[in-house]
């Protein structure tokens, strides 16, 4: 009975392990199967970690790509101009940038529709008037809105990353993967790679090998006047932070309330333990 | 056991009002308070209360993001949205819910689980596991409908394929699903009766819990000797022993939930999810929730076919037919003993159940090709050999250990032993503490 047992046993363990191996399957360079070709650069997140915060020079940085590069294409309707409270800006600040966008509304009392100076309650203008004007604009694909792309983008982490990220706390998949493919661009691809004409190869695109937008940033296109650097690691930085932001703006209250959520639970467990344990003190148990 | 007499007695004149009208006091007092539990009850046994404080709080949070939701395929993704920009502490809310559902799943495995390992199913407690079996299933449709609600790429595609399963059915399947979307494909009508019955499930799960509980009360729990309750000195009273131990399992339970919740909301869930539903666009890998991808594995390791029956209807066979297994053990089980303690070999092949449904989780989150089919099928048999092979054979052919008289004797031959039985403190290192 052992014997057949152990050998029943040792046989599922054998199955297992071959299996394993077999799974790993053979490269080929110029047709992959699986994307994204790299893995996304893990960079370092000022929000990143159990006291994270976002870095308001760099959100605000991150703004000012947004406006002058990635607004031309993708829109972000999700957000409110009074939320860009959180990259430190003053209510009067938030009033004179909303001002500087012109809001379609209406009706009127006459019936009418007009345009208008933005509010602060009012969300961030979409560039086209809906999805089909969007992706016939810009060659059939339409941009993604930009709201929450930093958590709806993410490279799957794979066994045995993704237990190891529970302890790392590694919670920045979505702003890696957008750094990574803004400054992916430029390369050239392995030999004998079809790219689709139209396209654009990026090693580090999450669906495939090409994508249909054009490298969007180049050195000293946006100009910072905190004296950052203007390179396109910077913008890519600074912008995959602002999408970060805007995708979670209370981030930061989450960690803080999550901080003192913790300590609480340690001290009351640690009573609760003690109590418990002089309950059962004189119970063999 | 609690068929004994009521050891409650009303002590002012309020009490004794309502004990005379409608003994609720009694109730509770016989029910928390007075209710005998075995002593040397482990802190795997602390995971029922911790289910039901998910329930409430999952009852909890979900009234009120119900009453900012808006089940309407064009505006739910961006009410659920708003709750998380606009509505005070709606984020936590949604987090506490959303994170809540993971691990109301994560507390169920672990009781069933431990079902299995100490065998809680045996007579006289096979209603009590059915009626469990019964939460788990409700558990399962309220946490699928959930999850469509948010209106994002996996509900939508996720939605898609679950009611598509139905269609494999012969004769009735394409009416089947039609009934549960209200039409051909997953659209409005869909969303809104799932709003509408993921509000409902939950009331019915309190229901079957409160059954369950009654079941409980009425046979008593087991222990992990698996020897049954003799003598009073087997016992000792609900408050304060389990309750202060259920406390602490509790706290320590929620600590891990908090460090999800507030530092890796979004660990547990998809990132497609937070893209709107797109009918037109189906996400490159379509992944149910973690705590359905064993029998998604399951259902997409059958891609053969047996005879008259195809390989659709025989993964969704097999996948249905996997939850049914719960539902027969314990006349699967032909062991005489309960607990895998006594049991060398049952105890083996439950930690190997145990890797195989882990693997077979992780096997459904990959995609369905290459050398993972022929794992998910090999996973698959050992699924079903567990239950339907090794589960009845084993017990026949096993010789357990020698099972102490009572639980006192138990309790006390370790306390002497320490390190005199070094099977046993391996098996249940929860014990001591």
């Amino acid at each position: 009975m052992k014997k057949i047992l152990t050998s029943l046993a040792l046989l599922g363990l054998v199955v297992a392990g071959t299996a394993a191996i077999a799974a790993e399957e053979e490269h080929n360079a110029a047709a992959p199967t699986h994307f994204p070709i790299n893995e996304p650069k893990e960079m370092s997140w000022s929000f990143a970690g159990p006291f994270g915060t976002y870095d308001k020079a760099q959100l605000q940085r991150g703004l000012k790509v947004y406006k002058e590069v990635c607004s031309a294409c993708h829109s972000m309707n999700l957000v409110a101009f009074r939320t860009l409270e959180g990259l430190g800006y003053s209510e009067a600040q938030i009033k004179t940038l909303a001002a500087e966008y012109t809001i379609h509304d209406g009706p009127n009392d006459a019936g009418d529709m007009f345009d208008r100076p933005g509010k602060p309650s009012d969300h961030f203008p979409a560039p086209f008037p809906n999805t089909e004007a969007a992706a016939a604009a810009n060659g059939g694909a339409a941009p993604p809105d930009m709201s929450l792309l930093a958590k709806a983008r993410g490279v799957e982490r794979g066994f045995p990353r993704f237990i190891f990220d529970i302890f790392t706390q590694y919670a920045q998949g979505g702003p890696d993967y957008i750094h990574s493919l803004l400054t992916g661009y430029d390369q050239t691809p392995p030999a004998g790679m079809v790219i689709p004409e139209g396209t654009h190869y990026n090693p580090y695109f999450l669906s495939g090998v090409s994508l249909k937008m054009p490298k969007p940033l180049s050195d000293g296109q946006v100009t910072y006047d905190d004296g950052s650097p203007q390179t396109i690691d910077q913008y890519a930085r600074d912008v995959s932070a602002f999408l970060m932001f805007a995708a979670e703006p209370h981030l930061e209250d989450r960690k803080k309330t999550g901080f003192r959520v913790m300590i609480f639970l340690l001290v009351f467990g640690a009573l609760v333990y003690m109590t418990k344990r002089r309950v059962w003190a004189d119970v063999a148990h | 056991m609690s068929e004994g007499h009521s050891t409650y007695t009303p002590k002012t004149g309020i009490e004794r009002w309502f004990d005379a009208r409608m003994p609720l006091p009694r109730l509770v007092h016989d029910s928390f308070v007075a209710y005998p539990v075995p002593r040397n009850l482990n802190y795997m046994w602390t995971f029922g209360g911790i289910l039901s404080i998910m329930l409430a709080a999952q009852i909890l949070t979900g009234i009120v993001l119900a009453m900012h939701y808006t089940s309407d395929t064009n505006l739910a993704f961006d009410s659920v949205e708003k709750i998380m920009r606009d509505v005070n502490s709606g984020w936590l809310l949604r987090y506490l819910h959303s994170n809540g559902a993971s691990f109301f799943f994560v507390a169920v495995y672990i009781h069933i689980f431990r079902g299995l390992f100490y065998g809680s199913y045996k007579a006289p407690r096979e209603l009590l596991w059915i009626l469990g079996c019964i939460i788990y299933l409700l558990m399962m449709a309220t946490g699928f409908m959930g999850y469509v609600l948010p209106w994002g790429q996996m509900s939508f595609w996720g939605a898609t394929v679950i009611t598509g399963f139905f269609s494999a059915i012969p004769l009735v399947g394409n009416w089947i699903q039609e009934l549960l979307l209200g039409g051909f494909a997953v659209d409005n009508p869909t969303l809104n009766r799932f709003f509408a019955l993921h509000y409902l499930l939950p009331f019915m799960i309190a229901g079957v819990v409160v059954l369950h509980i009654w079941a409980l009360h009425v046979v008593g729990q087991s222990n992990p000797t698996g020897i049954e309750v003799k003598s009073k000195t087997d016992t000792v009273a609900f408050t304060p022993y389990a309750t202060i131990k259920d406390a602490f399992g509790m706290i320590v339970f929620l600590f891990v939930f908090a460090y999800f919740v507030f530092y890796l909301p979004n660990f547990l869930g998809h990132p497609d999810n937070y893209t709107v539903a797109n009918p037109l666009k189906t996400p490159a890998h379509i992944v149910p929730e973690w705590y359905f991808l064993p029998f998604y594995a399951i259902l997409r390791a059958i891609t053969f076919n047996i005879g008259p029956i195809n390989s659709k209807l025989g993964g969704v066979l097999c996948m249905f037919g996997a939850i049914a297994m719960l539902f027969l053990v314990p006349w699967l089980d032909t062991s005489k003993v309960r607990s895998a303690v006594y049991r060398p070999w049952y105890k083996l092949f439950f930690w190997l159940f145990v890797a195989d449904a882990i693997l077979l989780g992780w096997l459904g989150s990959q995609p369905a090709e290459g050398s993972y089919v022929f794992m998910a099928q090999m996973a698959t048999l050992f699924y079903f050999a567990f239950f339907l092979v090794i589960m009845p054979v084993l017990g026949l052919i096993e010789t357990p250990r020698r099972l102490p008289n009572s639980i006192t004797e138990a309790v006390l031959e370790k306390k002497k032993g320490g390190s005199g039985h070094p099977a046993r403190a391996a098996a249940a290192p929860e014990t001591t503490g």
